[in-house]
Parts: structure tokens; C-alpha cells; sequence
């Protein structure tokens, strides 16, 4: 009996997490048009409900209602395959992200967090990196030049900016002495404790590359509209288009939700209950990530494979070398 | 070596934080939109829209079908017939436009004599058949003398007497 309450716990927790990250990127795409319309100085979505808030629903049955098309020269179970692929591992990385303090329901202790791996930053670099299967598989499938381009550069794009990514994190782990989530946070109870504060070099290198592991701008040259069209995702629509767009916005709160969690406290924070904290932080981090957007020019290519690799990679492991240096003086 | 390094710091240290900044001034300016269609802004006062066609302050017709415009005008739009009314007075009995050939340049309203054919404010002009682009004599004739606000200036209000 325990263990059926135990396992419908899981899936009721899987449920609602899904459900919120759903959610969220719907609401994301809602902030981005807005934000950014306001950055620009335009208005955004402001007719479809109060403040253009019944959009993302709108969009959404634009799409489900639209003609999937199929190209001849595509790879059909490939074509298949590749949304599902990108779709998931944004969710994933929620699995391990804890949303809360343990609440007690009758008598039991709930921890709020889907799983609490020991293992959660490796758990959470695996998921974020086999995104990338899934562009890569869209753009070779899709029998389209712009759609083969898009998905070699996010691949080698990914590969350049996985290195400097993995590495950010790295002095964290060595300051926490711990690859749990839940750990980590009950470190950073204070803001004072926040680890930006003990390692911010750690933090820049980690937000430049998250923005390009999820190909976002400066770095979306996977999806360069002047360039490839639409990169990966030109030959798609209707559904699997929006699995897609869903991936992408996922991969963003995730990343979001992560740099929230390992930098900034995660759902620690006075008066308000845990998940709202988290939330507010993941709603900051992307409004930074559409503040970014809004500001800088989008790379060229060489200048991307430049960052990557010779300016980013040399700071983290400068980066870890130093922090070892003074965990061992200290 | 060093300046290497120092091209990387000056562009991303200084360089970068500008811009952000720049952006981020905007966000608390007014947005420019206009909502369109639901609300329409004012034009400039000598705007050329759909032309309408004036009557004097007794409510006569102004235009004499003297085919001035119809001369005057480059994209041969306008057609009308002349006639005769009970004083003796010629009067546009068929006063067509083609707002399809129409260019909007205004040349009708410079050739006038008789002040009677103006370009208003209206812009909407668009429709669902192209017979619904010949504007005839009841679309552009005003229903009544526009004395409180007209569009353009008329300098002689009062018909002629003959």
C-alpha cells in the first residue's frame, strides 16, 4: 500500500511538474512578444484577453489546426522522430530541480521535487546535451539545404558551447562539494550565500553558454532567419513545428530554472513559499535572456566557434584552476 | 598577446553593458503603436483621400460638368455627363470616379473651378469587387454644405446669380 501511494505521488508530481513547464512555455512566448515589443518600442500581443494574455492559446490552436506538410524529399520516420526528440530533454531537467521545501500531507514528509538525484548537474548536463539530436536529426531528415545547414551548425554549435558549459559548472561543484540539487540550495540559504556571489566568473561563462546551447540570440545561428530561412525547422508545421518552439522555450526554462537553482538559491527566499521564489527567478533569467535578445546582433560564425573555443573554454578552466587554488589555501 | 586580451575586455566589459543599457532605456519609454483600427488618428489637414463633392450653402451643387478634372487628371479616372436643370443651369446629371485608376494626386481639386470637387480624409477604401470602385454621384456628393468644419477652405459660398 505504501508503495502505490508512493508511486502515484511520483506520477501526480510528474503530472504537475509537466503541466507548469507546459505552461510556462506558453507564458514565455507571451513575456518574449511582449518584453520585447516594449524593448522595441512596440506593444506586443495586446488585443487576445487582458494584455494580450489569451495569445499563447491562441497561437497554440493556430497550430494544431494548421496542414502538416510533409516534404518528398524528407526522411519520413526521421522527420518523425526529431521533434519528439527535441522535445523532451527540456523537460527532463526538471525531473531533478527541486521546487520547494519538504511539506508534510498526512504524516508523510513530501520532498517537492519530481526525483532528488545525487547525481542531479550530470543528470542535467546529459538531458540539456542530447538536445541537440533532435536539431540535427530535423535538419538532416528534412531534405532541405537551409534545414541541413541549420542543424550542422547547431551540432557543432552545441559540441563547443557543451565544453565551456560543463566546465562553468565545475568550481560550483568544488565549492559545494556536492552534485545534488538539494544540497546545493540548502547551501544558498541566505542571498549572501547565492554562489554568484562566491564564483560570479563561473556564472557569466554559465549564462553565455546556456544562451547558446539553447540557440537562442546572439547565438541562433542554427535558425538564422536571414540566412537558412529557418534553420532545422523550416520544412516543419502544424504540430510537430510547435513540439519544436515548445522544446526550444522549454530548454530556456530549464536553463533558466538550473541557473536559478545552482547560482541564485533556487526556491530559498523570505516570505514567499518555495516554488514562487522559483518561479520569480526563472521569470528574471528570462526576461535577461529577451533583454539579451533585444540588444545584440547575432554572431558570425566564425566569431561563435571563436568564443567558444578560445575565449570561453581557456576562462572556465582558468576559472576551475583558480577556484582550486584558493579551495586549497583557504 | 596582451592586446588580444585587451580587445576582448574592451569589447565585452565596457562595450557590452552599453548596449544593454541603451536597450534597456526603452523599456520605460511610451510604446509608438497606434492601435488602428480601433482607433484612427487624425490626418495631416490637406491629406488626399476620397474625393468628395461640394454644395453650396443653399444646398445647390457646385460642379457645372465643365470636364475640367476629367481633363486634368493623368489616370483618366473620372467620367461624367452634363445636363440641364430647371434654371437653366448645367449639372453633372452622372459623376463617376474610379478609385482603381485614381491615383490621389489631386489634380481634380487644382483644376476646379468652380471649388466643388475636394480629396478628403477618408483612406479605407478598400472592397470585395472591382465594380465597388466606381464611386457614382451618391457616394461622393456631401449630403448636406459642410459649414462647421470643411476639410479645405471654400472662398466663394454663394451661388451665382444669372
Amino acid at each position: 500500500m505504501a508503495d502505490l501511494t508512493y508511486i502515484i505521488l511520483i506520477i501526480l508530481k510528474v503530472i504537475v511538474v509537466f503541466l507548469a513547464v507546459l505552461t510556462g512555455c506558453a507564458y514565455a512566448t507571451w513575456l518574449e512578444r511582449k518584453l520585447l515589443g516594449h524593448l522595441q518600442n512596440r506593444m506586443g500581443p495586446t488585443y487576445v484577453g487582458p494584455f494580450g494574455l489569451f495569445q499563447p492559446i491562441a497561437d497554440g490552436i493556430k497550430l494544431i489546426f494548421k496542414e502538416d506538410v510533409v516534404p518528398t524529399q524528407a526522411e519520413k520516420v526521421f522527420l518523425t522522430v526529431a521533434p519528439m526528440i527535441a522535445f523532451i530533454p527540456g523537460f527532463l531537467t526538471f525531473a531533478v530541480i527541486p521546487i520547494g521545501h519538504p511539506i508534510n500531507l498526512f504524516g508523510h514528509e513530501i520532498p517537492l521535487t519530481v526525483s532528488d538525484l545525487n547525481i542531479g548537474i550530470l543528470f542535467i548536463l546529459a538531458t540539456t546535451s542530447l538536445g541537440v539530436y533532435g536539431v540535427a536529426l530535423a535538419g538532416w531528415s528534412s531534405g532541405s539545404k537551409y534545414s541541413l545547414l541549420g542543424g550542422v551548425r547547431s551540432s557543432a554549435q552545441m559540441i563547443s558551447y557543451e565544453v565551456a558549459y560543463g566546465l562553468s559548472l565545475v568550481p560550483i561543484l568544488m565549492i559545494a562539494g556536492t552534485l545534488s540539487l538539494n544540497e546545493m540550495v540548502a547551501q544558498q540559504s541566505t542571498i549572501l550565500h547565492w554562489f554568484v556571489f562566491r564564483n560570479p566568473v563561473a556564472f557569466v561563462i554559465y549564462w553565455i553558454c546556456a544562451v547558446a546551447e539553447t540557440n537562442r540570440a546572439p547565438f541562433d545561428l542554427p535558425e538564422a532567419e536571414s540566412e537558412l530561412v529557418a534553420g532545422y525547422h523550416t520544412e516543419y508545421s502544424s504540430l510537430r513545428f510547435s513540439m519544436f518552439m515548445i522544446g526550444e522555450y522549454a530548454n530556456m526554462l530549464s536553463v533558466s530554472a538550473v541557473a536559478a537553482t545552482v547560482f541564485c538559491g533556487g526556491w530559498n527566499g523570505p516570505f514567499w513559499p518555495g516554488p514562487l521564489w522559483l518561479i520569480a527567478k526563472v521569470i528574471v533569467f528570462m526576461m535577461i535572456y529577451i533583454w539579451i535578445r533585444a540588444t545584440f546582433p547575432r554572431l558570425r560564425y566564425d566569431q561563435l566557434m571563436d568564443l567558444g573555443w578560445k575565449v570561453l573554454f581557456p576562462l572556465a578552466l582558468a576559472n576551475v584552476i583558480v577556484t582550486g587554488i584558493i579551495l586549497y589555501l583557504v | 598577446m596582451w592586446r588580444y586580451l585587451w580587445d576582448i575586455i574592451k569589447t565585452t566589459v565596457v562595450a557590452l553593458p552599453i548596449g544593454l543599457y541603451t536597450v534597456l532605456r526603452y523599456l520605460f519609454k511610451k510604446p509608438v503603436t497606434r492601435k488602428y483600427p480601433y482607433v484612427k488618428s487624425e490626418m495631416a489637414p490637406r491629406y488626399r483621400g476620397l474625393h468628395y463633392l461640394e454644395r453650396y450653402d443653399d444646398g445647390a451643387e457646385r460642379c457645372v460638368c465643365c470636364g475640367l478634372c476629367a481633363a486634368a487628371c493623368p489616370a483618366d479616372a473620372i467620367y461624367m455627363e452634363p445636363a440641364e436643370n430647371e434654371r437653366g443651369e448645367r449639372y453633372a446629371a452622372v459623376y463617376e470616379i474610379n478609385m482603381i485608376r485614381c491615383i490621389f494626386c489631386g489634380f481634380c481639386e487644382e483644376a476646379c473651378p468652380e471649388e466643388a470637387i475636394f480629396l478628403g480624409h477618408e483612406f479605407e477604401l478598400a472592397a470585395d469587387h472591382r465594380d465597388k470602385f466606381i464611386y457614382t454621384k451618391e457616394d461622393l456628393l456631401v449630403k448636406h454644405p459642410r459649414k462647421d468644419k470643411p476639410y479645405k477652405t471654400i472662398y466663394r459660398r454663394v451661388r451665382r446669380q444669372n
